[in-house]
């Protein structure tokens, strides 16, 4: 009889998820033993917390560890990478957190679930990103994405809302289920799971099954980091969920989909080099085109957010496609001020709409720049950072994924950015505009219920997303540093 | 020194934006104190500037980020020493403009244009190129706000020209620039020398010429004139179109020797079709905007073929007629904005006569325009001559056509004053039309003044300039 041998479990390793979880039961289990008054405060503060400590704890492994290692029987990494995307990951959802702290007090019986969701969504992804096989790939995948079609669909009363959820379920159910088939090919082809031992059989692999191993894979991750042709779910579900969880699922869901596509290709599929590098490219030039088109015909705002996110999966793409150190680089820095312009343009998205109490169009932006000028500024920035204009740290990123591209000699791919970018002109300059150029006479949005609620947690979240975003502009050399070490160990293709 | 003149504008523009303001006349006056001192600040810096001394001056230079090789560095040199003191000078009549006009949300606005004056500011000074092109993008957001909130009923489609074609030009130049610094290994202006590539270079001029604008790339310009408040226009045409012929002078021409001998005669022949297109639009246009708009045209193409004439005399000219043309059109479109306030249309058809019981109007109008035609003795004079004597060692045939623009300027000009000023009281000129108030020729005439006295001493420019090619034919 063999016996299976038990792993070391390297629990510190594992921090960062399990503060998350054992936030989430917090919320769920003593929430049912609270008076009704106290829930809400109670969750948000758990949830909170335990962001922050998921993001601490994060940053402490970065700090002490530079190495990079298999843990629990090389099922999951413990590396840079993986932690600064798990920061990334803490930070959205404690943003996220500040803008719907004012929300569910709508959602009031399902606010224990609504915050435990939100904490295992992120654990999910915490996991996703340092997932090194192909079975804790699928399983981190799976984890989040539930928590997500849950969480789309929390607002029970309201039909988009459920909508999206159902839509949300049944498409990314779906692109589970390819990632998964792609995984059996690999699998078959190799008869290996562990991202390094498949880079190492690769070379003895019938080729034929494992390329379209690879390929079915990359469409599976495609749907989750919602890049054109798999973004057909996005638009329906960011603008049926409610607000602040796209906030947080257009964030941390970009972040943790390329950080872990990033990984996989990398260390599994060194040997298909050439051929992931051009489908990436190709697929971030289909989604500039596409997104970029798309969103000058919306009207709704939630649904331009969402097109606009298709097409910084694009821009996204553009390092990752590229496949050399500079790319790496140059993503994670991207994704810094990504996450968080994200984040805030959808919270002041919601604070809107409980101004309004109805979906936000341009016309519903009318006057916004002037009645409520903190947001007014923060929109500006954010919707001038995402066309690539100072002072927004996404300017530096879209140059790094620009240098990146131009440093491989894809010089193309960055013109194609640069077209693309030039599209997106028109839309997010109308949001300002829409914001702003209106005299107030011309059109009258009275907001539903007299004056606005002063949400304090979700101005929070809004100051906190401008000073990341500001601030990785300023800061950009640490930052950059931080970027290059959490990449530094992996070996890029070219 | 030099971050200091940035940060001034910059720092300024916050404080004015976050001041909760009581009264209205707050925000107008520290807006107003602030351009002083910056131009006081100016003024020390231009007395403390070693004028034998080639090369930077007052530099800051930080690492921003490395692995690029990017860094912080600015300076001045003797010839963006002149820029800047044009950028604050202008600057400063147009917040006292606004500020006595008395516009909406003053704070906003005047905010606003300070802003743009450091983001100007910091293009004429940046020596490195990510450096330049944050700078070069941070003034296009300014500009589209003041356009889109306090332009005039066609703002949209203006503000969206302007932002499109502007930043189709300029995201090509990021491109340009980041090739240009992956393959020096630097972003440094001076680190990245004499490029061989001529892609990069028409990355680099793609850029400069829509936002000069090079004829056929103007179309964002007559709206932008045209809707934009009189000392928007003031500003957008006298000292942001001079950061366009700035990259042209500082990067494109110098750093790419070899693509300039190759372009020169397309580039060259562009311009002179727009010298003479914008000069004819000029003298066609009906109305008061319109003529400054493509006088200012045919004034930006004037300045390019002085500047890829590549030669001392060239420069020298296209230089000292930057500054020329930046004083002119910003007066001009002061003065435009005072007639159309007591008209309340720019109309050349409805207007004139508005000479007789207006003294001051009258004589600054006439002075301005008869500087910006040329006349022999004036400072435009000057720096045309010597962009013409630049542009005949390229070739006659050049000359001839700059020669034949300045006859058009005489005519644009004389029509546009004898229109406002002689013939029949128009039907919009109210009889009780005042003179020019105190304030208005407090902002305007200081600027006229500076253009006299260039005129009696256009070499304060030219003897304090380096000359850049002196080096080449």
């Amino acid at each position: 009889v063999t016996r299976f041998e038990q792993p070391t479990i390297d629990w510190a390793a594992l921090s960062p998820e399990l503060v998350l979880l054992g936030g989430a039961s917090l919320c769920l289990v003593v929430t049912l033993f609270l008076p009704w008054g106290w829930r809400r405060p109670f969750c948000a503060t758990i949830a909170a917390l335990c962001f922050i400590g998921a993001g601490v704890a994060a940053g402490i492994l970065f700090a002490v560890d530079d190495s990079a290692r298999g843990v629990i029987a090389d099922a999951i990494q413990r590396d840079r990478l993986a932690e600064l995307a798990q920061i990334l990951v803490a930070g959205s959802g404690l943003l996220a957190v500040g803008a719907s702290l004012g929300w569910e007090r709508q959602e009031r019986s399902r606010v224990g679930e609504y915050y435990a969701l939100l904490l295992s969504a992120a654990a999910g992804m915490s996991f996703f990103v340092a997932a090194s096989n192909l079975m804790t790939l699928f399983l981190g995948l799976e984890w989040f994405s539930i928590s997500l079609y849950v969480l789309t669909a929390i607002a029970v009363e309201s039909l988009p809302s459920l909508e999206a959820g159902l839509k949300y379920l049944i498409v990314g159910s779906f692109g589970s289920a390819i990632l998964l088939f792609g995984s059996a090919f690999v699998y078959g082809a190799t008869g290996a799971i562990g991202f390094d031992d498949i880079a190492a059989a690769a070379a003895g692999a019938d080729r034929l099954l494992f390329v379209i191993g690879l390929a079915l894979i990359l469409v599976g991750l495609a749907f989750k980091m919602s890049a054109a042709p798999f973004h057909m779910w996005t638009p329906d579900v960011y603008q049926g969920a409610p607000t602040p969880v796209t906030a947080f699922m257009s964030a941390a869901t970009k972040v943790a989909a390329l950080v872990g596509t990033m990984r996989l290709l990398v260390t599994a599929f060194p040997t298909e080099a050439r051929l992931w590098t051009v489908a990436l490219a190709v697929i971030a030039c289909i989604s500039l085109a596409w997104g970029n088109l798309a969103a000058l015909v919306q009207t709704d705002i939630k649904r331009l957010l969402a097109y606009s996110s298709i097409s910084h999966a694009g821009f996204l793409l553009i390092p990752v496609a590229v496949g050399t150190r500079l790319g790496g680089r140059a993503l994670l820095f991207y994704l810094v001020s990504y996450a968080a312009m994200n984040v805030g343009s959808f919270a002041i998205v919601a604070a809107r709409e409980r101004e309004l109490a109805r979906p936000v169009t341009f016309e519903g932006l009318a006057g916004l720049g002037w009645e409520r000028p903190g947001f007014g500024i923060a929109m500006s920035l954010f919707m001038f950072g995402f066309i690539g204009l100072p002072p927004a740290g996404l300017f530096l990123g879209k140059f790094y994924a620009f240098s990146a591209a131009v440093d491989r000699g894809w010089t193309w791919l960055a013109i194609v950015g640069v077209a693309a970018t030039v599209l997106s002109i028109y839309y997010y300059a109308g949001v300002i505009g829409a914001m702003y150029f209106r005299r107030s006479i011309e059109v009258r949005v009275a907001p539903a219920g007299g004056s606005p609620p002063r949400d304090w947690a979700l101005s929070a979240a809004v100051g906190a997303a401008v000073v990341v975003t500001v601030g990785s502009f300023v800061a950009a050399g640490p930052l950059l540093d931080i970027a290059r070490d959490s990449v530094s160990f992996l070996g890029f293709p070219h | 020194m030099t971050t200091a003149l940035i940060l001034v504008p910059l720092g300024g523009a916050l404080w004015v934006w976050i001041t909760p303001w009581k009264n209205t006349q707050g925000p107008g006056g520290l807006a107003l104190l602030l351009a002083l001192v910056e131009l006081a600040l100016w003024v020390g810096t231009a007395a403390n500037f070693d004028f034998g001394r080639g090369g930077l001056q007052f530099q800051t230079d930080t690492v921003w980020f490395e692995d690029l090789g990017v860094s912080y560095h600015v300076g001045l040199q003797d010839f963006t020493l002149w820029l800047v003191g044009l950028t604050v000078l202008v600057t400063a009549a147009a917040i006292g403009y606004g500020f006595w006009v008395g516009r909406e949300r003053p704070g906003a606005y005047l905010g606003l244009l300070l802003f743009l004056e450091g983001a100007v500011i910091g293009v004429f000074t940046a020596q490195d190129l990510l450096v330049f092109y944050v700078f070069w993008e941070a003034m296009l957001i300014p500009l589209y706000v003041l356009i889109g909130v306090w332009g005039g009923p066609g703002r949209l489609g203006a503000t969206f020209k302007l932002v499109a074609y502007t930043m189709a030009g300029s995201l090509l130049m990021l491109v340009a620039i980041i090739a240009a610094g992956l393959s020096a290994g630097s972003f440094d202006l001076a680190a990245a020398s004499r490029h061989q590539s001529v892609w990069i270079f028409l990355g680099f001029a793609a850029a400069f010429a829509i936002k000069a604008p090079l004829w056929p790339f103007h179309g964002w310009l007559p709206d932008a004139y045209r809707e934009s408040t009189p000392e928007v226009a003031a500003v957008l045409s006298g000292v942001v179109s001079k950061a366009a012929a700035y990259g042209f002078l500082a990067i494109a021409i110098p750093q790419f020797p070899g693509a300039v001998s190759d372009w020169r005669v397309p580039i060259l022949v562009l311009a002179s079709i727009g010298l003479v297109y914008g000069s004819l639009l000029a003298f066609r246009a009906p109305d008061l905007r319109g003529v400054i708009a493509y006088s200012s045209l045919a004034q930006m193409n004037l300045i390019l073929i002085g500047l890829f004439a590549t030669n001392a005399s060239g420069n020298d000219g296209a230089l000292l007629q930057m500054v020329n043309h930046g004083l002119i059109s910003a007066a001009l479109f002061l003065l435009a904005g005072a007639v159309e306030r007591r008209t309340a249309t720019g109309q050349l058809g409805l207007l004139g006569g508005m000479a007789r019981g207006r003294p001051m109007l009258a004589t600054v109008l006439i002075t301005t325009g008869v500087i910006a035609l040329a006349v022999p003795g004036s400072t435009a004079f000057a720096g045309e001559f010597l962009i013409l004597n630049g542009i005949f060692a390229q070739g006659w045939g050049w000359a001839v056509v700059g020669a034949v623009a300045i006859v058009l300027a005489a005519m644009y000009m004389v029509r546009l004053i004898s229109a406002v000023l002689h013939e029949d009281v128009g039907s919009a000129v109210p009889v009780e039309a005042l003179d020019l108030r105190p304030a208005e020729i407090g902002v305007i005439v200081p600027l006229v003044a500076v253009l006299i006295f260039l005129s009696f001493w256009p070499a304060a420019i030219t003897d304090h300039a380096l000359q850049l090619f002196g080096g080449l034919p």
